[in-house]
């Protein structure tokens, strides 16, 4: 730290912007017309905040129905909508939009551009998310007519054939979902393709490949997943939508169509899927963990090596989410195979996150204390993931609430954790201001709290036989105690992401003035001003190693000597 | 902490019982996979442990003091091909066990040649209520399935054919078998060999539409006496019972609609879109095991299904009090 220069010098233009006094409507104008990344990067993040609120509330209702046995507090259709929401708004509408808004945000400064690839793009890609977003929930008003509320799709977010055809779903609430996962299915390839133009083109001078960070390495591999898992997503809806008003057969098993073809297309689409929201959090902590150890990153090519084989392992183990529709014993071995094949290359992850940890400075500012957690989740998640992969034990475990527990684990234990540990992170950069610790540490601990409440009390349930999509239970199934501690679990983090939003508005006006580079971090988003100017680097910079920033601290111990 | 959270759910009892623990198997099936699962658990517990526990001693022993004097930065370390290698090998050979254990137990479960004399039983899942036909018994009956208990040294285990007559449901009784999935247009088998009698609880694991939570199953598995009792009384055609309530509860029920999607065997109610109505008596559940079969249940489950099963598929008929009275009557008889 002996020769900060920081921001470094020239790559500002330091001519104070003029004052300008915006009315609202330019302001408004202004963000509905940007093409700008960090723009657009904002706007994801509070549209997935915005959902992040209203699915959590629908996961309240559904948790207070839950509490008790035999409750009347949602009619059955009423639950089964809220959950088929609650996972679609989550999947589709918060963990997609978050990893966008990093991306968008992001990737552009640390690989010292000044922009995405398509700017034009960017902005449309934003826009369909968002209406794709409000159809699904107009359908509440829509869905069946506007003879009344609560007419949202009610099928469940994987939408299992043929319960999505006409005869079992009348009305327009499974349209409504089939044709807004198709609208911000565009809007998802649309910021892939624009991701991978972005990385492949757009570097700065001397940041080769392998001198890239990890996050955007990350993200390369999560856009190139995506163009190919969305398709058939996409296929699958307009099949659906054919079935449904072309008189087509694709799923309809009344006249020789196939149920179990619509599960391939959907789960083709769906188990990639997990790994393309779980990437964002890879990044953020491959990100975190050196900055808050004070060191490198253990294994950088180990890192990208295992986040490529991920990616395409990940394009092959679909089918251990059927293990229980019947299919033939040589197929279940070999998605047993490729499922535990995933591991190892999780395994070296975790294992080189550890290490770069190991004989570190570890400073445990909010986002470290999020990553920290998102380790320990992350290696319950894996180890139930591999008790799941087990098909004999999977026939007991699968749709119990083991399962729920698991990718609960998964997207939140992991996901959500790693979520916030980046806001914490990157919204210095953002807005210039530091978010208050203190809060960030009661956000921290009660989410922690509520979590392990709820999480980890869904493994036992799923064990003692209760199975996951049902309304109510029976009194004497003995599940009601463990219920009733999982609700008030989900309450309890409730209350922290409220304290979290809280955090959000009030560190924007009181929050300490930031800096450039706030975490002492070393890659190149640091390098310029809090906010970034729109420009992003006035002189475009040049690397000679993964850590351009630590070169510039330690003129004598340059990284580059090294790599 | 996960692990031993786990410990409650360990509740080793024998036999049936209320809570369907997968730990807690009556049934051959069942009780393979828990082996396998203890196998399991033992392995990823030790992963768990030595992750776990040098990552609490990282942070505790690498975390920074806040030495106000000492800026420097820790020594730096790119990697190590040696030990990359090390916990890239070691995970591959522990995937090797586990698949070549689980691969072992797939092929002797789901590939278990089938014994001549064992049981048949074909199992249709509709909205949202369990049909079983045994074939060779001649015997339809609805949510509550009875099948034999398999004797030592005299095995007799059941295969079940699982159909769909309209959605994707799932067939699970944790204590005896791991789900299997019954699909329109694609039918599939399990099997069950339960070692101890008694009533074994489960229930549909397939979302299956508004009222998949009320999709209860009830097995009960008989001793050789009690299951040739109870196949004598199926075998049976309904009791024909003459008192005047119960002629008039019978013409209620054939000049309704009730006849249009309930068979009763002997009489000309034979439709089939709801359950078989032969033998309701001998079935301690109605409404596939949402309330327990008394009298009170019975009508108003008739003057209003929606009571107990909002959305179930069986319509209010809008009968009579006394209309509703007498086929109460009429149904009590079928014993």
């Amino acid at each position: 730290m002996a020769d900060r220069t920081i921001p470094i010098e020239g790559t500002l233009d330091l001519t104070p912007p003029p004052v300008d006094q915006q009315t609202w409507l330019e302001t408004v104008h202004e963000w509905v017309t940007t093409v700008d990344h960090k723009k657009l990067g904002l706007l994801y993040m509070m549209l997935s905040i915005f959902f992040l609120l209203v699915g959590g509330v629908e996961a309240l209702a559904i948790r207070i129905q839950l509490a008790v046995p035999n409750n009347h507090f949602l009619a059955p259709d009423t639950y089964n909508r809220l959950f088929t929401m609650h996972g679609t708004t989550m999947v589709f509408l918060v963990g997609m939009p978050f990893l966008f808004g990093f991306t968008n945000y992001i990737v552009p400064l640390q690989i010292g551009a000044r922009d995405m690839a398509f700017p034009r793009l960017n902005a449309f890609s934003f826009w369909m998310t968002l209406f794709g977003g409000l159809m699904l929930y107009y359908s509440f008003l829509g869905g069946s007519g506007l003879y009344g509320v609560g007419n949202a799709p009610d099928v469940g977010w994987w939408a299992y054939a043929p319960l999505t055809a006409r005869a079992f779903s009348p009305g327009n609430a499974t349209d409504y979902w089939a044709l807004s996962l198709i609208v911000t299915g565009v809007g998802t390839l649309g910021g892939a393709i624009n991701t991978i133009a972005t990385v492949i083109c757009m570097r700065c001078k001397g940041m080769t490949l392998m001198r890239m960070p990890l996050f955007a390495w990350l993200m390369l591999v999560v856009s190139g997943l995506l163009l190919i898992t969305i398709t058939p997503l996409t296929a699958a809806q307009i099949m659906l939508s054919i079935d449904r008003y072309l008189g087509g057969h694709f799923f309809d098993t009344q006249a020789g169509g196939s149920a179990v073809v619509w599960m391939h297309f959907f789960w083709i689409f769906g188990h990639p899927e997990v790994y393309v929201l779980v990437f964002p959090a890879f990044g953020i902590a491959s990100e975190v963990i050196p900055v808050f150890s004070r060191k490198a990153i253990f294994g950088y090519p180990a890192m990208v090596a295992a986040s490529v084989g991920i990616g395409f392992i990940s394009l092959g183990v679909w089918a251990h989410h059927m293990f229980t529709v019947g299919m033939t014993s040589v197929s279940n071995a070999f998605f047993v195979l490729s499922t535990m094949l995933v591991g190892v290359p999780t395994g070296i992850k975790l294992f080189n996150w550890l290490a770069t940890m190991w004989g570190g400075k570890i400073r445990f500012k909010v986002p470290m204390l999020f990553c920290t957690a998102f380790l320990f989740q992350f290696l319950i998640a894996g180890l139930t993931g591999i008790m799941l992969s087990i098909a004999p034990w999977d026939w007991q475990l699968h749709n119990s609430y083991f399962v729920v527990a698991h990718f609960h684990y998964m997207l939140v234990g992991a996901i959500v954790f790693n979520i916030f540990s980046g806001i914490y992170y990157w919204y210095p950069k953002a807005t210039g201001r530091m978010m208050s610790e203190t809060l960030g540490k009661w956000h921290f601990w009660l989410f922690l709290i509520g979590f392990h409440m709820t999480f980890d009390l869904m493994h036992v349930v799923g064990v003692d036989g209760m199975p996951r999509s049902i309304y109510t239970y029976e009194a004497d199934r003995g599940w009601a105690h463990l219920n009733m501690i999982i609700s008030i679990g989900g309450f309890i983090q409730a209350i922290a992401v409220l304290i979290f939003a809280y955090n959000l508005f009030w560190s924007y006006y009181r929050g300490r003035e930031a800096g450039s580079d706030p975490w002492d971090a070393w890659t190149l988003e640091w390098s310029t001003s809090s906010p970034p100017p729109v420009y992003n680097f006035a002189v475009p910079p040049e690397v000679k190693s993964r850590r351009p920033l630590w070169d510039i601290k330690h003129p004598e111990d340059p990284d580059w000597k090294y790599e | 902490m996960l692990f031993f959270l786990l410990l409650p759910a360990l509740a080793f009892a024998d036999g049936p019982q209320s809570m369907p623990s997968i730990f807690a198997p009556a049934s051959t099936p069942a009780s393979d996979i828990f082996s396998l699962s203890l196998f399991v658990l033992a392995i990823t517990g030790g992963i768990f442990l030595v992750v776990a526990g040098i990552l609490t001693y990282v942070i505790f022993r690498f975390r920074d003091k806040g030495d106000a004097g000492d800026k420097h930065e820790p020594a730096q370390v790119f990697g190590s091909t040696q030990i990359e290698m090390a916990w890239t090998v070691i995970p591959v050979l522990i995937v090797v066990v586990l698949f070549l254990t689980t691969a072992r137990m797939i092929f002797a479960i789901q590939d278990a040649p089938k014994p001549a004399d064992a049981m048949d039983v074909t199992v249709v899942g509709h909205q949202f209520w369990w049909e079983f036909r045994y074939p060779k018994l001649g015997i339809v009956t609805a949510n509550e399935l009875h099948v034999p208990l398999s004797a030592k040294g005299h095995p007799e285990p059941t295969y079940l054919k699982l159909y769909s007559a309209d959605v994707d449901h799932s067939f699970w009784v944790p204590q005896l078998a791991g789900k299997t999935d019954l699909i329109p247009n694609h039918p599939n088998l399990t099997w069950v060999e339960p070692q101890q009698p008694g009533l074994y609880l489960g229930q549909c694991a397939q979302f299956c539409g508004i009222e998949h939570a009320k999709m209860l199953l009830r097995v009960y598995v008989d001793t050789p006496a009690q299951f040739a009792a109870w196949v004598k009384n199926q075998e049976q055609p309904a009791v024909d019972d003459q008192s005047p309530e119960v002629v008039a509860g019978r013409r209620v029920f054939e000049t309704e609609a009730c006849m249009n999607c309930h068979t009763i065997r002997g009489t000309v109610a034979t439709g089939r879109f709801g359950p078989d109505l032969t033998h309701l008596m001998s079935r301690s559940t109605i409404a596939s095991g949402a309330v327990p079969n008394t009298e009170v249940n019975l009508r108003e489950w008739i003057k209003d299904p929606d009571h107990f099963k909002p959305g179930s598929q069986m319509p209010a008929m809008q009968l009579t009090n006394q209309q509703l009275d007498e086929v109460t009557a009429y149904l009590e008889t079928l014993k």
